[in-house]
Parts: C-alpha cells; structure tokens; sequence
C-alpha cells in the first residue's frame, strides 16, 4: 500500500504543483490569479486524446498541437479576461471574467467532447505496476518543467525581464521593457505549462471536461499554501498535498481524503493567510 | 468659555450668521425635516412598487392553468430564496462566494434524509426543513471563515472546494444519501402537497425573504457591508467589525439557502447528487451580479431572467450555462452596475451646476450638544469606553485646562525598516481645542495620525486617552472611544447615496439587534430614524443637505471633503482627526472650513488638524506643532510658533 500512496501521491502532487506553477506564472507578471489555470490542465488532457484518438496524429505531434491549442487560450486569457480589468485590480473584477473564460471553456468542452471521461492512449509503452508511465509521467513532466523554469529566469534576458516585471511592474515599465509583451508571453507560457500538465497526466485523470475544476481547486492549494508567486513553495505543497491525499485515500477512503485536503486548507490558511513560504504584506492606509 | 469669547471677537460675521440660521432655525430646519421625511416616504413606494408588480403577476400564473408554468415559477421562487440571501454576502459585502449550490445540497440532503428516516426516525417534513436550516446555518459560517481573514480569490476558492467535496460526499456516503442512486424528496403536507400549493408556499417564502434581506440591506447592518466592500479602511474606523458582520450574514444566508434546498427537494420529489451541478452556482452567482451590486429589485430580476430563459427554445437549455458565463463576462467588461445600473434613471439626472458648499453651524447644537447624548452610545456595549468617554465630556465642558483630559502621545517612535517616521514625538490633542500638525513631506503627520487611530503599532512610547492607556493597534476600537477621522484621500462609497456615507459613520450608535432589524422591530426602527436626523443635521452642518440623495461618487472633490467631516461628525466624535481636510480646496471652501473646524471644536471635541495651509493652521488652531523628520521642531501657540526662527527658515520661507 505504501508503494501506491507514493506512486500514486507524487504522481498527483507533480500535476497539482504543475497547476500551481501555472497560477503563479500568470500570477507573476499581472497579480491576477485565473481560474483559467485548471481548465488549461484538463485542455492539455482533452485535447491530447482529441488529436491521438480521433484525428490519429503520432504522439509528439499531437503533444505539439495540444501546446499550441492551450498557448491559443492563455493568449485570450490575456486579452479577454485580464487585459479590460487590470486597471481595476482593486475590485476584483479579474475573479469574475477569468471564472466567466473558465467556464466558458468547460461548457464548450462538455458540450463538443461530451460529459463522459474518455480514454488517453499510453505514449511511450514503459514500465507496469507501480512504476507504470501514468505515474512516472507526471513527475518527469514537472520536474522537467522546474528546471526549464530555473534556467529560463535565470539565464536568460527574456526571463531576467519576466522576474523584473514581477518584482516591481512600475519600475520595470519606467526601465523601459515591454510590460505589456512580457505579460501576453507569460499567459503563453503558463497556458503552455497547463497543458503539459494536462498531457503527462491523461493516463492518470482521463480526458474529462470536469477535471478543470478540481484542478482549480487542488492546483490552487499548494499556491495558497506556499504564498502567491512562490514556484518553490508551489512544488513542495502540490508534491505534499498529493502525498497526503493518497494517504487519506488509500487509508480512509476517498470521502475523507477530500474532507482532509479542504480542512487542510483552511485551517492553514486561518492559522497562516500570507502561506507557509510568503511574506506579510503591509497594509496601505 | 474663553474659546467661545474669542470665536464671538474674532468672526462676528460668522456668529450673526450661525445665529441667525438658528432663530430662524427651529422652524427652518423642522420644516426641512417634515419635507425630507414625506420626501422619504415617496421614495419608499417607488421602490416598493415593482416587487408589488412581480409577486403579484406571479401569483396569477397558475390560473392560466399551465402546470409546466408553475413548476418553472416555483423553481424560480425556490431559486430566489437563496440568490436573497447570497446577494448579502455577493452583491452588498461583495465577497465572491461561487459554490453556494453547496448549501443548496446540503439542505436537500439534510430535508430529504430526516423526513425520509434514513437516520432517526422520520420527522415532518417542516421539522425537518428547520434542522436543516440550521445545518444551513453553521456550514454557512464555516465556508465563510476564509473570508473573514483572507484576500478575496482565497473565499471564492474555498466556496468551490466545499461545492466540490459536497457532491463527493453526497455520492459516497450511500447508507444515508443514497449515493448515485439518489433517495426521495420530502412530500409537504397538505394544503402544499400539490404543484399549486407547493408553488404558493415557495412564493410566499420568496416574499418573506425579499422582506427580511431588504430589511437588513436598508439598516445599519447592509450600510455596513457596503462599507466593508468599498470603504473598509473607514468602515473600521467607524467601528464596524467585519468579523461579526460577516458571520452574521454568512449564517443568514446559510439559513436561507439550505431552507431552499430543501424546498428543491420536494419540488423534484427525487434528488441524485447529480441535481446539483456546480452551473446551479453559476446561475445563483450570475443572476446577482447581472442583478447589479447593492440592490434586491436587480437580482430577483436576474434570477427570472436565467431560470425562465432556458425554457423558452431548446438551443437555450443546452447552451444556456455558456450564455450565462458569457454575460457574466459581458458585465463585467461592459456594464458592472447590472440591470439595477440601467434602471437607476435618478442618477443620471445631472445634479445642479455651479453648486456651493454653505456650512451651516446651527444643526451642530443638535448633533454635538453634550445633553443630547443620551439617545445615541449604547451598540458598543462597552462601559469602560462609555465611562471614558463621559469623563471627557465632563472636562470638556467644565475643566478645559486639565492635563488629563485628551488624548497624549508620549515619546511615541515608529520606524519602518531603517527610516524613522516618527522619533520620539509628544503630543496631546484637548477637548475643546484645534491642534495643528505641519510639516514638510514625510515628517511623519499623516504616520501619527494613523498611530492615534490604531493603524501603526508604534515600537515605543505611550499613548493615552483621558490619562487611561488607549491600547496601540486596534483601529476598529477607536470609534467607541470616540475617535473620528477622515482620510488624504476620500475613502467614499461611490455607490451610495450622500446620505447613506454619512450614516456609515453613526453605526455604533444603533442598538437594534440583527433580529430584531430583520423583522423591524421598534427598536431598529428608533434606530433608523434617529441617525437619519443624525445624518441630516451633520448634512445640513457641513452645507451637502441638498445632495443628501446623490451617489457619492457624482460629487466634486471638494464636496467629498466636507462628506468625510460630516460622517466623522455623526459618531458625535470626543476627538476628531483630520488628514489635510483643506488639499483640493478653493480659497472661499477653505475658510468655510475653517469657520466649520472651529465651531465643531467650540462644542468640545478636541480636533487635530493635519494640514499644508499654513494660513489655515495659524487662523484657527489653539495650538500648533510643527513636525520635521519625526521629530518636533517647535510646539506652542500659532503666535509662538509664527516667530519660531527654524520654522519660519526651514517651513514657512521669508
């Protein structure tokens, strides 16, 4: 049983941490935190299938469409949903149209994929059991996506210009970089990222349109968690809250697995609002 | 007493003028009291007077004798039974709580099951509606404790994992819920066993809960979580506390939507967990913000519009969840006010142009006059800030000169990182008197006024208030103790009227309890109609009476101003502070803030006075000091300070 909980914990915990990477990567560049992040990791699923499947393209090229088709929707993310409400950040407006996107998303895929969960084809026939590609999967993917992540911002000036306007957008414009580009290139790579979660994890969650937004949720948890904008934090609390979902699972069933994971979440965010890895913010009078 | 000889010698003008108005005042200002109340009145029916259209047109459908009719009306009275509740929590504190379908659930569940005696015996079906009321209630709470601390994306999450998990629940726990297989609604008792009479018993709750919510949204209560939504700087500053006003709500509207719930139960006589889609939520949540923020008559038409819209061609009913993410987008980007925006034809009826501000001292006998004082402390509930307060007034009136009377501020220091804002500043602002702060930019004004308000900590030093110790932080006590302040930067709630902003700032002075203004008893009503006076007189006091009725945000800057000092003025504040009141400000508007400060402090509020004009300061301040890197550079009289060598060098130039 101990075999399962940590194939099955870490293979989860990479997807929600991947979820999680996704929501601060949009976060970074704009404040706003799309409810866009979960449906993009059940788009990477749905339309891996949808290319594998029904239109028979080989795997890297369907993996290819399947980013492209995710890069499409954060780019109208940017422009649709965000791009109109930044000026009134305050309001909070940015939670009613990335929720309206969101589900707009959700109901087109119910409707043309339909509401039944639909089987993803294995992609590379390795491994049997616990060491199943399905489990395995998920975690290269993330673990992939970190590193690139690390090197992007810190090797490359697109990236330096991505943690710039992240630390202080006001300053970075005054600086003289393209703000506006910087933010339509990071829904891009957040879109991207989304559907790579979506894609490594098809065998473990099946190409179902509901998956968006439980993503939403259990992609959010480890943000939460490890304080909004925190990669590290993301990564550690998305692997911690797969773990400690599969425990619960396999020990008490899967009622109070999700009972678990919501009091979770509560109560360390009563108990520590800022996340466990955040800093306090001041408060503006 | 000196104070009052000194006003009289120095602006006789201004005295003729105040007295005047008062002569003639009494009948004046009774007069304008009578016309403002039936003014009230038809106020009153012209909104009341749509709900009257729509419950009553729906309590004619069933005689056109469809039955498929009543079943669509029913659901859509069901439907409004919770969207009331939550429109509290959405549309008036503006907390983004997008799972309520979760609670929905739940009352189905906790109604069906009792009724059903799947765990105790079976209960009545109206019994089992109250339990799950209750149920309603406290889960209602618990989903809302995020928001009670956490930034809004956090609530809106938590509202969608509780939807989540309830489903979840719902199917697994099979011995009870019946699991995917589902179990029966409860059947009502007759005369509302049938669809008409199930329909009549939805509606007349429907009816009940547009009353109930829109008593709480016309109170203390609901001015109080629009403050919370758009001001919550001032709304604490007034004393409202989000956390006990919040909860309350949240339990109300947990109440309401389990009640519903259950009602939803019975209308589709078998519930599976599948009934409760998370697009139910959407719909509820939709419907409020398509209704428009901060309006009951919006929503209600908002939740007809998206149940009835389904059921008129078939392309709708399949894609009608896109069609209402769609126009959740749409308002958003292009119509934020809603239908209620669009039905607001008042304003934007143009106010008059050329508009003046004319104090008016008189009403401030009224307001502040220390024997009026009875009818109006008593919401805090706390007799320690009472007593406190009583012996400022005491002083006040009878011993201006007593060193423990006020507020003082000992070598208070308060850093932030390596700057210190404030280095060891002492103070003491005295009933009766106005303090002036000066200084250059950045020498830590604005930072003592939001030390003596409770928003800094400082690191060191005392603070005091009638020589007791006033606890540092803690901002939401202040105005119990009598403590009033307006803000640099207005901090209005643009939606509500003129009127509605001034009363914000009296809500401690109510005493009616959230039940006893959810069905309107005496007391809320004693409540409502004092602080309207209230209002109306510091209205009248600042001159804004004749715009009473505007929405804040249609005013001038300078109208807003003088807004701030007047819901500063309805707290009857033992100490007011205000924060550069005169930035913005024309020539004339700026004496008659001057005249206006003065008079406010002539009936013993002690005033601190942060400002840049220093001909303002000097012309009417008691007492000035001036401030330069966080420390005093000179203290004493505006005579004294005037020939203050470094002042007149460092600040004054010449």
């Amino acid at each position: 049983m101990l075999g399962s909980i940590i194939a099955s914990g870490l293979a989860m915990g990479a997807v929600y941490a991947l979820i999680g990477i996704t929501y601060n990567t949009m976060f970074a560049t704009s404040r706003v935190m799309s409810f866009t992040a979960g449906q993009l990791g059940m788009l990477g699923g749905v339309l891996g299938s949808l290319f594998m499947l029904k239109v028979g393209l080989p795997p890297w090229l369907a993996f290819i469409a399947t980013l492209l088709g995710c890069a499409v929707v954060g780019l109208v993310t940017e422009l649709v949903a965000v791009r109109p409400v930044l000026k009134s950040l305050d309001q909070h407006l940015y939670v009613l149209s990335t929720l309206a996107l969101a589900l707009m998303i959700q109901q087109v895929t119910a409707i043309e994929w339909g509401t039944e969960p639909q089987p993803f084809p294995r992609l590379f026939n390795v491994g049997s059991g616990l060491m199943d590609e399905k489990f395995w999967l998920p975690v290269v993917a993330c673990a992939l996506v970190v590193l690139g992540l690390e090197y992007l911002y810190r090797r490359t000036l697109v990236g330096m210009a991505f943690l710039a306007v992240a630390e202080d957008n006001f300053a970075a414009r005054a600086l003289g970089l393209p703000e506006r580009r910087l933010r339509v290139w990071s829904y891009v790579l957040a879109a991207a990222i989304g559907g790579i979660a979506g894609f490594a994890s098809g065998q473990l969650m099946l190409a179902f349109f509901a998956n968006g937004t439980l993503l939403n949720f259990y992609g959010f948890v480890p943000v939460a968690l490890g304080g909004l904008g925190n990669n590290r934090g993301a990564l550690i609390g998305g692997l911690a809250l797969g773990l400690f979902q599969q425990a619960a699972n396999f020990t008490v069933g899967g009622v109070f697995s999700s009972i678990a994971v919501f009091v979770l979440f509560i109560v360390v965010l009563l108990a520590v609002p800022q996340g466990l890895f955040g800093s306090a913010t001041a408060r503006r009078v | 007493m000196s104070v009052d000889s000194e006003l009289q010698t120095r602006r006789p003008i201004a005295m003729t003028g105040a007295g005047g108005a008062a002569g003639a005042g009494g009948a004046g200002a009774s007069g304008g009291q009578a016309t403002h109340s039936g003014h009230h009145r038809n106020e009153d029916w012209r909104k009341v007077w749509p709900f009257l259209a729509i419950f009553a047109l729906a309590a004619l459908l069933p005689l056109a004798g469809n039955n498929y009719w009543t079943v669509i009306a029913t659901r859509a009275a069901i439907y409004w039974i919770l969207v009331s509740g939550l429109n509290l929590v959405v549309g008036y504190a503006g907390q983004l709580a997008i799972g309520y379908v979760a609670l929905l659930t739940l009352g189905a569940y906790i109604t069906s099951v009792l009724a059903a005696g799947n765990v105790l015996p079976p209960m009545p079906p109206f019994l089992a509606l109250i339990c799950a009321g209750i149920g309603g209630g406290v889960f209602g709470l618990v989903v809302g404790l995020p928001a009670l601390r956490l930034r809004t994306f956090y609530f809106a999450m938590a509202t969608l994992g509780f939807a989540t998990i309830v489903t979840q629940i719902a199917l697994a726990w099979q011995d009870v819920t019946g699991g995917g297989i589902g179990l029966s609604g409860p059947a009502m008792p007759a005369p509302f066993d049938s669809e008409m009479g199930l329909f009549y018993l939805c509606l007349g709750l429907a009816v009940l809960c547009t009353l109930l919510t829109a008593n709480i949204a016309r109170s203390r209560y609901g001015r109080g979580l629009i403050a919370i939504r758009d001001a919550e700087v001032a709304a604490e500053a007034s004393g409202i506390s989000k956390v006990r006003l919040l909860s309350l709500i949240f339990i109300f509207a947990g109440v309401l939507a389990a009640v519903a719930g259950g009602l939803f139960a019975s209308l589709q006589t078998y519930i599976t967990p599948d009934a409760f889609t998370f697009e139910l939520s959407v719909l509820f949540f939709i419907a409020i913000l398509i209704g428009g923020r901060g309006s009951i008559l919006g929503p209600l038409l908002g939740t007809i519009i998206l149940t009835v819209l389904p059921e008129l061609a078939a392309p709708l009913a399949a894609w009608s969840n896109f069609l209402y993410a769609l126009m959740l987008l749409v308002i958003v980007l292009a119509a934020p006010g809603g239908i209620a925006a669009l039905l607001d034809f008042r304003s934007r009826r143009p106010l008059p142009a050329n508009r003046r501000i004319i104090p008016d001292a008189a009403p401030l006998d009224r307001l502040l006059s220390r024997n009026g004082k009875e009818h109006g402390r008593g919401g805090v509930g706390d007799d320690a800030s009472n007593d406190a307060r009583n012996h400022t007034n005491g002083s006040a009136r009878n011993n201006v000169s007593n060193s423990a009377a006020g507020i003082s501020l000992h070598d208070v220091v308060l850093g932030f990182g390596g700057v210190r804002a404030i280095d060891g500043l002492t103070l003491a602002i005295t009933p009766g008197q106005v303090h002036g702060l000066i200084g250059p930019n950045g020498s830590g004004k604005t930072t003592t006024l939001n030390v003596i308000s409770g928003y800094y900590r400082p690191q060191e030093g005392t603070l005091r208030l009638d020589g007791a110790p006033l606890p540092a932080g803690q901002p939401l006590l202040r105005a119990a103790h009598g403590i009033a302040r307006t803000y640099q930067t207005p901090r209005i709630i643009g939606e509500a009227s003129v009127l509605d902003n001034v009363m914000i700032g009296g809500t401690l002075h109510g005493q009616a309890s959230f039940v006893e203004t959810l069905l309107r008893l005496p007391r809320h009503k004693r409540d409502d109609t004092s602080l309207r006076q209230a209002a109306y007189d510091a209205l009248q006091a600042v001159g804004l009476a004749a715009l009473a009725d505007a929405r804040a945000d249609r005013l001038q800057h300078s109208e807003l101003r003088f807004l701030e000092i007047a819901r500063a003025l309805v707290l009857r504040p033992a100490f007011l502070l205000l924060d550069e009141p005169a930035a913005g400000l024309a020539a004339e508007e700026i004496r008659q803030l001057g005249e206006l400060i003065r008079h406010i402090s002539r009936h013993g509020t002690g005033v601190l006075l942060v400002e840049h004009h220093a001909d303002l300061i000097f012309d009417i301040c008691d007492h000035v000091t001036v401030l330069n890197l966080g420390r005093v550079l000179a203290d004493g009289t505006p005579a004294q300070v005037r020939e203050h060598k470094e002042v007149v060098s460092a600040y004054l130039g010449g």
